[in-house]
């Protein structure tokens, strides 16, 4: 049986999955203990399952458990790591390389680092969504610490060529940090074959719980230090002080665990879900893809819908829970800037759907989101004097609109 | 957002919807707005040898207020003479359908969208163009 509304906006945030909150439970509960007390058997459980989650989540992303710091999530680590890094290299250059289309917690970050006086590149991306390598290269000086280019977009689900990034890296003696957070336990992400140096990603994101997220720091080759932004008892090895978020911090080894163990299989049928979803949608009239398919997310699928309007479309589409492209919280309309900066004018960015598939996607949903969205379409398409002249083959650039 | 049930009824039933042939000398057509501010409406009224606005048809690319400010104008122009549906004010609009303050300018290019459409169809009869108040959005 479906329930309305259907959840596809799993690139917001994802269900908790039951293994992880049965994982967590005993840490809300008796297991209360602060993995900081060394004097008690309390003290011990906690800090005991806290090394096991970092176990967990080391073997997901092929890394050491030392290398990784727990944080309240990826925004605080974006900031943890941008701001950490500048301050710890400040005697070595004050320029960072970053993206137009990185989420805000990195762009945000980066532009504070701008008011401290350091300098930013924001590269620009092809029609893909993609960075051009040897823009990258171009941009690099000789005082350029950090290069910060996520790993897979948010809204489009673009895939950079981070293997690339980091080689550029690495050849010039540079830092690569990557916003990870759509792209740890969806696909896989290893840091040792992958070059990075530092990463930040969340619980939440993954089937784990919200509040909770790490920041992945090379020790070797090279290691690699960011200054703390809390001062505190110094925890995290100093780099992040704050008690422990005993049971956030289990739900996340055990979410790490869980996306180890059925990725592959998740990913095959999420995939399969997602191509139908697109191929059904894509017969539509006038409708579009978002960003390369090639280098891409599997559960990921932003379309735009040409002569509908983006807000009228989420009204249209109420029994399915999708984000769209535009932002109409306000009485100007804002078009995403990840889709404008794909080259999207601002109608076809704000006739956009965002469709974020999870593990828990069924067939059945898949179904009636496809005649759903189909609907909608072609009920505001009939209501549209924009699609009746396209259908006269009126250029709608001849005509001389009034700007409100 | 949560809309008005009254939005949402014009939303989903709207009323009115479709063309008038824009050659006819008795229709007036008002084409209003533009695709990037996301709002375009186009409202037409049939006039006979009266004045009397026999009949009056919309299509709106834009939110569901839009959609539904549109609806509920041509509803509200059938049966009025030219120059009653020319006192039709955006305000009345507010406050029938429950417009929140961010969705005023609905209203507003809803009442546009009349004035434009009588215009229309004074300079097709040879009547002097009314002077339109410039949109305040």
């Amino acid at each position: 049986m479906l329930t309305l509304p259907i959840y596809l906006d799993n690139n917001a945030t994802t269900p908790l999955d039951p293994r992880v909150l049965d994982a967590m439970m005993p840490y809300m509960t008796n297991m209360f203990g602060n993995a900081a007390s060394r004097n008690h058997p309390f003290g011990w459980q906690a800090e005991e399952a806290v090394d096991y989650a970092r176990e967990q989540i080391a073997s997901l992303i092929n890394c050491s458990p030392k290398e990784i710091i727990f944080t309240s999530g990826a925004t605080e680590s974006d900031n943890l790591a941008i701001k950490g890094v500048f301050e710890m290299y400040a005697s070595k250059g004050n320029h960072i390389i970053t993206v137009t289309t990185e989420h805000k917690a990195v762009l945000d970050t980066c532009k504070h680092i701008e008011k401290l006086g350091g300098k930013v590149t924001y590269l620009k991306v092809d029609d893909k969504g993609l960075i051009d390598l040897k823009e990258l290269e171009e941009a690099i000086t000789d005082k350029t610490i950090l290069i910060s280019v996520m790993y897979a977009n948010n809204e489009i689900g673009v895939i950079q060529p981070i293997r690339e990034i980091s080689a550029i890296a690495k050849k010039r003696g540079i830092l690569f940090f990557t916003d990870a957070t759509q792209a740890v336990g969806k696909i896989p992400v290893d840091v040792e074959a992958d070059g990075i140096d530092l990463m930040a990603f969340s619980g939440h994101k993954m089937y784990g719980p919200k509040g909770v997220g790490a920041l992945y720091v090379r020790r070797k080759n090279p290691r690699v230090k960011v200054t703390a932004q809390m001062d505190g008892g110094g925890h995290e090895r100093g780099m992040r002080s704050g008690t422990l978020n005993v049971p956030g911090i289990v739900g996340l080894g055990k979410a790490a665990e869980v996306a180890r163990q059925d990725m592959e299989a998740d990913t095959k049928r999420i995939a399969a879900m997602r191509d139908r979803l697109e191929r059904e949608l894509l017969t539509i009239e006038e409708s579009y893809v978002n960003g390369s398919t090639e280098h891409r997310l599997p559960h990921v699928s932003n379309i735009s819908f040409k002569y509908v309007e983006g807000e009228g479309l989420m009204m249209g589409v109420k029994d399915i829970a999708v984000s769209s492209g535009s932002a109409c919280t306000s009485a100007s309309l804002e078009p995403s800037y990840v889709l404008k900066a794909l080259g999207l004018s601002d109608d076809l960015a704000h006739s956009s759907l965002r469709f974020g598939l999870s593990r828990f996607t069924t067939e059945e949903e898949i179904d009636f989101a496809i005649d759903h969205v189909k609907q909608a379409v072609a009920k505001l398409r009939d209501l549209s004097p924009l699609w009746e002249m396209f259908k006269e083959g009126i250029d709608l650039n001849s005509i001389e609109w009034a700007e409100h | 957002m949560a809309y008005s049930d009254k939005v949402i009824d014009h939303y989903t039933n709207p009323r009115n919807v479709g063309t008038l042939d824009k050659a006819k000398k008795n229709v007036g057509t008002g084409l209003v707005g533009a695709p990037e501010c996301g709002d375009v409406m186009r409202l037409q009224i049939e006039v006979d040898e009266n004045q009397v606005i026999t009949d009056a048809k919309f299509k709106t690319f834009g939110c569901g207020s839009a959609i539904a400010s549109s609806s509920l104008a041509t509803e509200w122009l059938k049966g009025k003479t030219v120059d009653e549906a020319l006192a039709i004010d955006n305000m009345a609009i507010v406050e029938e359908l429950a417009l929140p303050p961010v969705k005023i300018h609905c209203s507003v290019l809803a009442e546009d969208a009349i004035k434009t459409a009588i215009n229309d169809y004074r300079v097709k009869n040879g009547l002097p163009e009314l002077e339109l108040p410039k949109s305040h959005h």
